[in-house]
């Protein structure tokens, strides 16, 4: 009975939905977000690697909407649906958003990971997805992932260990 | 990948030639610290995506030491000199006596005193660069991290965010003997400062 799950990775500023079975990854999160959605009905889950709050700054050409808060939640929001996720019943997970170095000046560029977390959440709210867990914050980075059979997502750090929530 | 087109091979060599005398008066000042010679691989610039940045220290999550500085002034940028752990014990044991008593951790103490090291480092790295372009560069006070390589080096892309999905890495490596690593200096310019960069050293500007 010893299978090894089949495990899909996010990169950064990267999204991803897994179905059914499997493992969705994502390492090294420092200040940028990791945001998971999550049906249970269906066992899917969509994570995004958020590395910035807006793409209203955005000063590149072709715009990766998978990088920007603002922007990879609703594409989170339509490849889940086009796979037969029911908005009502998504429930939201995040975790990273730290601020590895902490200057008393510096500006808002230095805040980033806070800036991003706030913004993962406000999007949450005007698309009403229950935020039912996070782990974010402080000054250390993490690696999650989601067994999208369960839909728990469990949180290394070089600091703390391994948790789930 | 527009912003990056405009860096022909001239303008790379250019960028490489700041990374040589940049970390070439910092290792001078490693060597002059630990009294022994230090050398130090030809700086390698190159243009890379955000996910394979890290992998130039062992991948995201390869545990490394870092010392960050915001680089401010007229060419800012993020300036990350890495060791690994390792790296990183053997220079508290011979710079300040300091005896490892735990190979996971860094006290206070150590941290402190390895703040200061790469202080010392940063600040000859940025100041020759500062009397070879005549522009302005001085770093923040270090911050000091003991984590992840990803999760580190990514809050050096931010600025690079806005722009695409890509960044331009200064990279120099320290090494020690033959070719045991000795510490890494990463220079990531802002997108704004390669023009400044570029006017100070009189490379000519046409675009094309």
């Amino acid at each position: 009975m010893i299978e090894e799950q089949a495990v899909v990775k996010v990169g950064m500023a990267d999204l991803n939905v897994v179905k059914e079975s499997g493992i969705i990854r994502t390492t090294g999160l420092g200040s940028c977000v990791g945001l998971t959605l999550y049906d249970k009905n269906i066992h899917l889950v969509g994570m995004a690697h958020v590395m910035l709050p807006s793409s209203d700054i955005a000063r590149e050409g072709q715009l990766n909407i998978a990088k920007y808060a603002d922007t990879a939640l609703p594409e989170l929001l339509k490849r889940m649906a086009d796979l037969g996720a029911i908005r009502s019943r998504l429930v939201a997970k995040m975790a990273g958003g730290a601020q590895m170095f902490s200057f008393s000046s510096g500006g808002d560029n230095m805040r980033i990971g806070p800036r991003n977390v706030e913004a993962c959440k406000l999007f949450l709210q005007e698309y009403k997805i229950p935020l039912i867990a996070e782990d974010t914050g402080a000054n250390y980075g993490r690696t999650i992932e989601m067994d999208c059979t369960t839909g728990m997502l469990s949180i290394r750090s070089v600091q703390m260990g391994k948790k789930e929530i | 990948m527009g912003f990056f087109e405009k860096l022909e091979g001239f303008k790379m060599d250019v960028l490489k030639e700041v990374g040589n005398i940049g970390a070439g008066n910092a290792a001078t000042a490693l060597s002059q610290l630990l009294d022994k010679p230090i050398d130090m691989a030809v700086p390698k610039v190159q243009i890379l995506p955000f996910d394979q940045i890290a992998e130039k220290v062992g991948g995201q999550e390869q545990i490394v030491l870092a010392v960050f500085f915001r680089v401010e002034g007229d060419a800012p940028g993020n300036l990350f000199f890495i060791l690994t752990p390792e790296a990183g014990k053997g220079l508290l044991h011979r710079l300040a006596g300091l005896v490892v008593v735990d190979e996971e951790q860094f006290s206070e103490m150590e941290q402190s005193a390895l703040s200061e090291i790469g202080n010392i480092l940063a600040g000859s790295y940025l100041s020759s660069l500062a009397d070879f372009t005549g522009l302005s560069m001085t770093p923040t006070v270090p911050g000091l991290a003991y984590d992840m390589a990803g999760a580190i080096l990514n809050y050096g892309l931010i600025q690079f965010g806005e722009m695409g999905d890509d960044a331009l890495l200064i990279d120099t490596t320290f090494l020690e003997g033959k070719n045991e690593v000795e510490g890494q200096f990463f220079l990531i310019p802002d997108p704004e400062s390669f023009e400044k960069i570029f006017i100070a050293l009189g490379v000519p500007l046409q675009d094309d």
